[in-house]
């Protein structure tokens, strides 16, 4: 391969690295909009949430992003490529990582809500004084395998054509026929990008449990990884199996 | 009853044999260079407060730990998978294979171990079920059982197999004081009609009075006193098996 | 801004759910694939030897974070030249056994360490031997805790399929793919399409989860 080539496949990853980067803030904020929407006190935005969650959790992403690609500018709007993948995959994973905001959330035990009661906090105050400072270390897990499930799906973003790592690849295999060579050098990249984030996940959990005064687990590879497709996004649940 | 096990002569003979067992958790001591045997046929209990390695010895005789030091002989043999087949053991959580029908839990080790027929096996947990009280049980599921019952399937699933050894670990530990009574008279049935020889860790005092030909009071992971019950219960020599005793009382 | 055309639909239908029986066959065999792999990589797992143990958990680890669209063009393009030719839903269906072995690899896992030490202990004490241990014993109460587990990775196999597109496969995506291509409207037959993927995977996770809460007790 010619460093031309070598070149392309760098500009892929960088785009690779922005799609990621852009979705995962989309869903991020998404997550705890919806998370906690899920949790309100009233049905009708309970229900809402619900259904939003519900329809992007039952629908590929691959297919939401076609639609988005194809279908949204037929009824009158236009999406760059880049933004339909960016908002195909924020859609998905947001309806994902809002079951993990609700589920840490629900985590904290209720008499952490009741002491916060006694102390007259208004509602907001509770929420952000003691319940999320609690939760959100026991969200940082859970949202370490669904950012490298975000990563593993940009790479659907190359069938709309978006110049990323997948992309870039195909265009290099065209070039010199070497398929093997190709893929296999484009999933060890991805497999890096993966090890980095793991990494600074755990990173991040660790100060996160030390603001509030906790230890951290010792291993967090050994954490069960929980697909975005599967049901239970839960917190510290691998399904039905560890119980 | 007393066909359904074979009979073997009685004798003096020892049949476990603990020579200079040590066994070490980190940096617990829990058996320090233990030597003590035990005679064909005979029931040894063995009392102590709770981590003095009762069970340890148990768990050692099972394979399910292996000593740091010194060795375990069975039959003048040294422990190994053919000598385990000759020992049952009894759990404090009857650990009954919960996917398993009752009849099934008694089976399965016999056709699957001993090599018997199905039929065979069948027969011979019938009769052993039979013996515990729970012949009209054959097709429950462990969990539709209390928890006596299961204690009972458990001692009938360890007979099946026909060991020279029976080991019990703490076997009414688990169960609702209710319940205690029927399982201990399965056990005390079994300790007189049968030769085998019984290993028996547990708090009943009473009961190891009844079955017990002879009583060892562990401490820190050496036998400080044995002897026949009625002199252990009775009068005890030592001053820490004076205080278990009264502590358990 | 165009508005939906009904009979337009009503004749893309039809290939559309010629398209669905692909996908579900894809899901089907996938996901016997990926069950009976992931058993191999979780008994791997134990294996007394690190020789063992250390290059399946590295392999299994590659495969699970990266892309699976990825692996399935390795698949497509390198199998051929080592002289395997499969039809691309065979090269389909084994890249999604293979990913999604790699998920239910850590769910059997969970079961397997999920069985109390009592039964291996109970196990022992019967001398019964290693194989019918997990044959008889370990194994059925494993996997009967993990069933709904493995029924979520069913239902996200199934939402992964239309990926089998990029590789030619005529599934659900591809057929509303040409049809958009031969008429200009993608609108109809896209939507279409996610569409029944709700309808197919939303009541399949209802009935998961009430599994889950029947075997939890």
């Amino acid at each position: 391969m010619t460093t031309g080539l070598w070149e392309l496949l760098f500009k892929g990853l960088w785009v690779t690295v922005q799609l990621t980067v852009f979705s995962a803030a989309l869903a991020g904020v998404i997550a705890f909009a919806a998370g906690l929407a899920r949790l309100s006190r009233f049905w009708i935005v309970r229900f809402v949430a619900g259904a939003y969650v519900e329809f992007f959790r039952g629908t590929s992403a691959l297919v939401l992003m076609f639609w988005l690609f194809f279908a949204l500018p037929l009824l009158g709007w236009q999406l760059a490529a880049l933004w339909a993948g960016t908002l195909a995959l924020g859609l998905s994973y947001g309806a994902y990582g809002s079951e993990v905001v609700r589920g840490a959330i629900r985590a904290v035990p209720v008499a952490q809500r009741e002491a916060a009661i006694a102390l007259s906090f208004t509602p907001w105050q509770r929420m952000r004084l003691v319940i999320l400072p609690q939760a959100v270390p026991e969200m940082v897990p859970p949202f370490c395998n669904l950012l490298i499930e975000l990563l593993k799906g940009t790479a659907l973003a190359s069938i709309l054509g978006i110049g990323e790592l997948a992309f870039g690849a195909q265009l290099v295999r065209l070039a010199t026929g070497q398929s093997a060579e190709v893929y296999g050098i484009i999933l060890a990249m991805y497999f890096v990008v993966a090890f980095v984030i793991t990494r600074g996940m755990r990173l991040l959990e660790r100060r996160a449990k030390a603001s509030v005064g906790r230890v951290p687990r010792p291993d967090l590879t050994s954490a069960k990884r929980v697909p975005p497709g599967a049901v239970d996004t839960g917190v510290g649940t691998v399904g039905g199996g560890s119980r | 009853m007393a066909t359904e096990i074979p009979h073997q002569t009685t004798s003096d003979a020892e049949l476990v044999r603990f020579e200079q067992v040590t066994k070490r958790f980190g940096d617990t001591t829990v058996l320090d260079r233990l030597d003590f045997s035990v005679e064909q046929g005979k029931h040894v209990t063995l009392i102590g407060p709770s981590g003095s390695g009762k069970t340890t010895i148990l768990r050692l005789l099972m394979t399910l730990l292996t000593p740091d030091e010194g060795r375990i002989l069975v039959g003048g043999r040294p422990l190994d998978k053919e000598v385990r087949k000759g020992i049952g053991m009894v759990f404090q959580q009857f650990n009954l294979f919960p996917n398993m029908r009752v009849l099934r839990n008694v089976t399965e080790a016999p056709v699957h171990v001993l090599g018997l027929s199905k039929d065979e096996a069948v027969e011979r947990a019938k009769g052993l079920l039979e013996m515990v009280g729970l012949g009209d049980k054959l097709d429950a599921y462990p969990t539709q059982l209390s928890g006596g019952q299961q204690q009972r399937v458990a001692i009938a699933r360890a007979l099946a197999m026909r060991p020279r050894v029976l080991l019990l670990d703490e076997v009414t530990s688990a169960l609702d004081p209710e319940l205690v009574a029927g399982v201990l008279d399965v056990l005390r049935d079994i300790a007189r009609s049968t030769d085998i020889t019984m290993l028996c860790v547990t708090h009943e005092m009473n009961f190891a009075r009844d079955i017990s030909d002879r009583v060892l009071m562990f401490d820190a992971g050496r036998v400080i006193e044995s002897g026949p019950p009625e002199r252990i219960f009775g009068a005890p020599e030592h001053e820490r098996t004076r205080e278990f005793l009264s502590a358990v009382r | 801004m165009r508005t939906w055309d009904w009979s337009y639909t009503g004749h893309v239908l039809p290939d559309l759910l010629r398209g669905l029986l692909v996908t579900l066959e894809a899901t089907a065999l996938g996901s016997v694939l990926a069950f009976a792999l992931g058993l191999v990589w979780a008994l791997a797992f134990r294996a007394p030897t690190r020789w063992v143990r250390w290059p399946v958990g590295a392999v299994v680890e590659f495969v699970r974070n990266t892309p699976l669209l990825v692996q399935l063009f390795f698949l497509f393009y390198v199998l051929p030249t080592t002289g395997l030719t499969f039809s691309p839903l065979t090269t389909g269906v084994i890249g999604l056994g293979l990913h999604y072995s790699t998920y239910t690899a850590e769910v059997y896992r969970a079961g397997i360490d999920g069985v109390p030490p009592g039964q291996w202990e109970a196990a022992t004490a019967l001398s019964l031997p290693r194989r019918r241990t997990w044959t008889a014993v370990i194994l059925p109460q494993a996997i009967r805790r993990v069933v709904p587990a493995l029924g979520n990775y069913v239902i996200a196999m199934f939402k992964d399929t239309p990926m089998l597109a990029a590789i030619t496969v005529l599934d659900m995506l591809k057929q509303a793919e040409e049809a958009g291509a031969e008429s200009f409207r993608y609108t109809e037959p896209i939507t279409v399409v996610g569409l029944l993927f709700v309808l197919i995977a939303y009541p399949t996770s209802l009935l998961m989860r009430a599994l889950e809460r029947r075997l939890g007790n």
